[in-house]
């Protein structure tokens, strides 16, 4: 899926939430940029912080690796 | 997005390996689409760290062969909305997060900031920024974002096509905030649909 995919969509609700005149037509030009943002990030050198996160993971039994309070009110949170 | 696909049985020490090593992999990920949702890279890894140890702790649940980038960014997502609804993000943005300028495709009038296009990103409410994001940015089908977010493909192809709407507008028209921070009607209005969610009408229901 991109942008170029997502120009052509047409909003389901048959709203004009596509954008103005032309903008289903095309991308709009700020995609590339959206995805330039979210690139930068995956692209950056992993902190030491979350090296060392991992590093300690498998000393961290399953069900009970979430530390805290937190850990018994919120559990996995995987729900929806 | 499911994650009852298999009962909690004990993992041999070869998938818990399989499943560390998947888990690593998609900790840039993790961080791009944090960074997206909540703006200060600092925040942004802390809720990453929050999900991979809520992941770490879940991962009896998680169904070999499935998308591992698509359950952590589950849980990334239900870590943030139970923040935000405690009021822990403010959609706050870092000025040094992009200081790099795009060039303007072939035929487009001016440049666009990539600071210019994070800050609008940050005042859209938050089920169209993250239905952005996934789809936008993540590579997501619409199908798998729905999956993610727990709605109906049609509610995540409305908040993609209503976010595009809004960027477009607030990028052509030049009206984005200094500061999301400052934008007091864009955080009311956010907060207000957490509100609803934590009254039980669900964000699913907001297009």
């Amino acid at each position: 899926m991109s942008f170029t995919d997502m120009a052509h969509n047409q909003p389901p609700d048959g709203s004009n939430a596509g954008g103005r005149n032309g903008a289903r037509e095309r991308p709009p030009e700020w995609a590339d940029g959206l995805k330039q943002l979210y690139d930068s990030v995956v692209e950056e050198a992993l902190p030491d912080s979350f090296k060392d996160l991992l590093d300690q993971l498998d000393a961290i039994p399953p069900a009970r690796g979430q530390g805290g309070s937190r850990t018994s009110a919120d559990g996995p949170d995987t729900s929806q | 997005m499911s994650d009852g696909g298999r009962p909690d049985t004990p993992r041999t020490a070869s998938e818990k390996s399989d499943f560390k090593r998947d888990l690593t992999q998609v900790v840039p990920h993790l961080r791009a689409f944090a960074r997206g949702l909540c703006g200060r890279p600092d925040v942004a890894d802390d809720l990453v760290q929050e999900t991979l140890l809520k992941a770490w702790a879940a991962q009896d649940r998680f169904e070999p062969g499935t998308s591992m980038r698509a359950w952590t960014f589950v849980i990334l997502r239900n870590a943030y909305l139970t923040d935000m609804r405690r009021n822990r993000f403010r959609g706050e943005y870092d000025e040094g997060v992009a200081e790099r300028i795009l060039t303007a495709p072939a035929g487009q009038e001016g440049p666009i900031h990539l600071s210019d296009l994070h800050r609008a990103l940050l005042t859209l409410p938050a089920e169209r920024r993250e239905a952005l994001l996934l789809v936008g940015a993540g590579g997501f089908s619409y199908e798998e974002a729905a999956q993610i977010c727990g709605c109906a493909v049609g509610t995540i192809k409305s908040r993609v096509g209503r976010a595009r709407a809004a960027l477009t507008e607030m990028l052509a028209s030049g009206n984005i905030p200094r500061r999301s921070t400052e934008d007091e009607v864009a955080h009311r209005a956010i907060l207000e649909e957490l509100d609803m969610v934590a009254a039980g009408n669900g964000v699913s229901t907001q297009g």
